[in-house]
């Protein structure tokens, strides 16, 4: 054994005995881990605990544990762990059950189980026949709902404050300042339950290529109208791309020429904007008009090159 | 003159007890959930026959947060936090069952050095432990100076884990696979001068008390116990050890290195709220002993297992080595997937078995953590030890189970 856990005595030979003891009551044996688990019938699991209790001397009851695994016909599991202090040795002792078939009471085995059974039936909702006090434990006066179940929410339902017109506590539903985040760091490669972005281009149907693409008329290239002479010229003569690819050195002599240039010509055209947006409103309507009209059509165009 | 006229008329009390001002009825009282000597938020609905307690209905949860839960949203590393912050009065003692359960799902082996540590730091923590419990039992039952006294032995303790992880309280210093860094050698040394000079101070600070008659008078023959009752209620720890059964997890299913320690397990007699506290007592040097052959026996090497897929590498390793850096980043982000299956590992905590029953999907996050609280079948058995007792003596009991809420609430 590597690990450092706790050693509790030797398993060997145990599991076949105890199996054997507890006969038509037992369902599964799991070994593993160096912990056997026992899975009996619901009905009989008080009779099973008074066998391993009486016979087997396993005294004690340490732990009663809830498993919620909703996909299973009965979801939940209640795991029984019992210590035998004589033996010095531990095994677990398992049911399972769904939200309306009850699981008989152990409380007249060890008192200590009604405290347990509580609070299973309080965070998961598997009641327990025969417990005379089968009351909630852990959660608030009047909380509804069983808080963990898987498919209750992180959150919860309700939240609380003091109130201070209605001078007391009252309940409100979750309001999240900021979305729940839950993050996934599990690869995607191993096992993540959503689709990438990008991704689901591949499970969709592969496009037809029965008619080939042609772009015969200007609007179907995607293309747009011609850009402004004068803007074309203001970019080409100070384009930041083309300082980059230049050595450093000549620099500072071309960006002194540039900028004056640029200062000059980059007025012209600002000042003549101005002016047809503040004076001329007449002019600057047919100006716009075809712009509206392309705007549309790119738009359609993008969304089939998206598509392809 | 009542009695005068009673006597004439041939009425007395026992005759017919409800006559006049004589009838009794039970009455009702909450004990907490504000309430100093509840050690916490303890709300107990007792039903009293004048100062005899009848029943004791305690009503916990008042501090559930939902730690179980919490857990199943995060990664096994990012789960280790909460556990400080269950008992939150020795918290490496409840880490101590978690990484246990993790690296016995993954099989992992743990180096010496580190077995050696954790159990140095656990024997610490019951040290912290005992000298709060031990103080704030005896300021239930009247006395204020030990509890000054003990207080500053806690102070040390708390100092020491500071030097250690950086936190006076929440460690988060024992990790799967070890721990989380290396201490200097001037805190073992500093440790060693220590254990050397508190058990003095200690005993000082006893020697008020433990044959103290008012002492005496609050806590021998209250709330007695016997062994069966011990055994069926669930106890363990210092309460069954009170009762007189010598179950102590640390010997009995020894982990990392407990088996190499020597060490005593006092059990009490009678079973009482004295025996308990007695058994305390004593456990702190037992304590100090074990931490002494620690120190001693301690060898050199590294502080966590070198298994890259678990534990994290040195920062300054990252600098060097990309291979380091991809570890880290995966660790800290995904984390390390442990095998499915399921596991419960039990630790001697101070205040008795902790449990952690911890079941695996297979994936980087647990599917279930259910964490068996100490305090909450020791509560439970409130009603049954307060049966018959006078309602101080609720404050004597309850201080004697060690109970704190964070971890039984969860």
């Amino acid at each position: 054994m590597a690990h450092s856990a706790p050693k509790i005595a030797s398993n060997y030979g145990v599991a076949a005995q105890l199996g054997a003891a507890l006969g038509a009551m037992l369902i599964d044996t799991v070994e593993a881990h160096g912990e056997i688990s026992f899975t009996v019938q619901r009905g009989s699991i008080a009779d099973a605990l008074q066998l391993l209790c009486d016979d087997h001397e396993y005294q004690q009851l340490m732990e009663i544990a809830g498993v919620d695994y909703p996909d299973r016909s009965e979801r939940f599991e209640v795991c029984y762990h019992l210590l035998s202090l004589t033996k010095n040795h531990r095994v677990r002792v398992k049911v399972s059950t769904d939200e309306d078939t009850p699981v008989p009471t152990v409380t007249h085995l060890w008192p200590v189980a009604g405290w347990l059974e509580r609070e299973v039936y309080d965070l998961y909702g598997v009641l327990f026949a025969g417990n005379p006090d089968l009351r909630r434990i852990l959660t608030d006066y009047g909380f509804r709902g069983h808080p963990f179940r898987k498919d209750f929410p992180l959150t919860g339902h309700v939240e609380m404050r003091y109130s201070e017109e209605h001078k007391r506590v009252i309940y409100e539903p979750v309001k999240l300042a900021q979305d729940f985040r839950s993050f996934d760091f599990m690869s995607p490669w191993e096992g993540a339950d959503y689709v990438l972005p990008g991704d689901e281009k591949a499970d969709a149907e592969a496009p037809s290529v029965d008619k080939p693409k042609t772009t015969e008329k200007p609007a179907d290239t995607g293309a747009g109208k011609k850009t402004n002479k004068a803007a074309a010229e203001r970019e080409t003569e100070g384009s930041p791309a083309q300082d980059d690819s230049k050595v450093k050195k000549p620099a500072p002599k071309r960006t002194k020429s540039g900028t004056a240039k640029k200062g000059a010509g980059a007025k012209k055209p600002r000042t003549a904007k101005a002016k047809v947006s503040k004076a001329g409103a007449k002019k600057a309507v047919p100006k716009k008009a075809p712009a509206k009209k392309a705007a549309p059509k790119k738009a359609a165009k993008k969304k089939d090159g998206g598509k392809a | 003159m009542a009695d005068y006229l009673e006597e004439t008329l041939g009425e007395t009390d026992a005759a017919d007890p409800t006559v006049g001002d004589t009838e009794i009825q039970n009455y009702t009282i909450n004990f907490g959930p504000q309430h100093p000597a509840a050690h916490g938020v303890l709300r107990m609905v007792m039903e009293l026959d004048g100062e005899i307690i009848e029943r004791i209905d305690p009503h916990v949860g008042l501090l559930h947060r939902g730690t179980e839960k919490l857990i199943e949203h995060k990664t096994y590393l990012q789960a280790l936090p909460y556990f400080d912050r269950l008992d939150y009065c020795s918290p490496l003692a409840q880490e101590y069952s978690y990484v246990l359960a993790i690296e016995k799902l993954l099989d992992l082996e743990v180096p010496l050095r580190a077995q050696y540590l954790r159990v140095l730091f656990a024997e610490l923590t019951r040290i912290c432990n005992h000298m709060l419990n031990i103080g704030a039992h005896v300021m239930d039952v009247g006395a204020m100076t030990p509890n000054l006294w003990v207080f500053e032995i806690r102070e040390d303790c708390l100092n020491f884990f500071e030097r250690a992880s950086g936190a006076r309280m929440h460690s988060a210093w024992f990790r799967p696979g070890g721990v989380h860094q290396d201490v200097p050698l001037k805190l073992l040394t500093d440790l060693a001068d220590w254990l050397d000079t508190f058990p003095k101070q200690f005993a000082d600070a006893m020697s008020l008390v433990v044959d103290n008659r008012i002492f005496k008078q609050r806590n021998v023959d209250i709330a007695t116990v016997s062994k069966d009752d011990a055994v069926k209620w669930g106890f363990s720890g210092p309460m069954i050890r009170g009762a007189g059964i010598a179950w102590d997890l640390r010997k009995s299913q020894p982990y990392d290195v407990y088996d190499r320690m020597e060490f005593d397990i006092p059990v009490g007699t009678k079973g009482d709220c004295y025996d308990r506290f007695m058994v305390r007592v004593e456990e702190v040097y037992q304590s100090a002993r074990i931490m002494r052959q620690c120190l001693n026996e301690m060898p050199e090497g590294p502080i966590a297992s070198t298994d890259r897929k678990v534990v994290p590498p040195k920062r300054s390793e990252m600098k060097q080595s990309m291979e380091a850096l991809i570890h880290h980043f995966k660790l800290y982000t995904e984390g390390f997937h442990v095998p499915a299956g399921e596991v419960y590992v039990a630790t001697e905590s101070p205040k008795g078995e902790f449990g952690v029953y911890l079941v695996s999907d297979g994936s980087n996050k647990p599917y279930r953590c259910k964490i068996r609280p100490t305090a909450f079948s020791h509560l439970q058995a409130m009603d049954f030890m307060c049966k018959g007792h006078m309602l101080p003596d609720a404050t004597a009991i309850l201080g004697a189970i060690d109970v704190v809420f964070g971890e039984c609430d969860r």
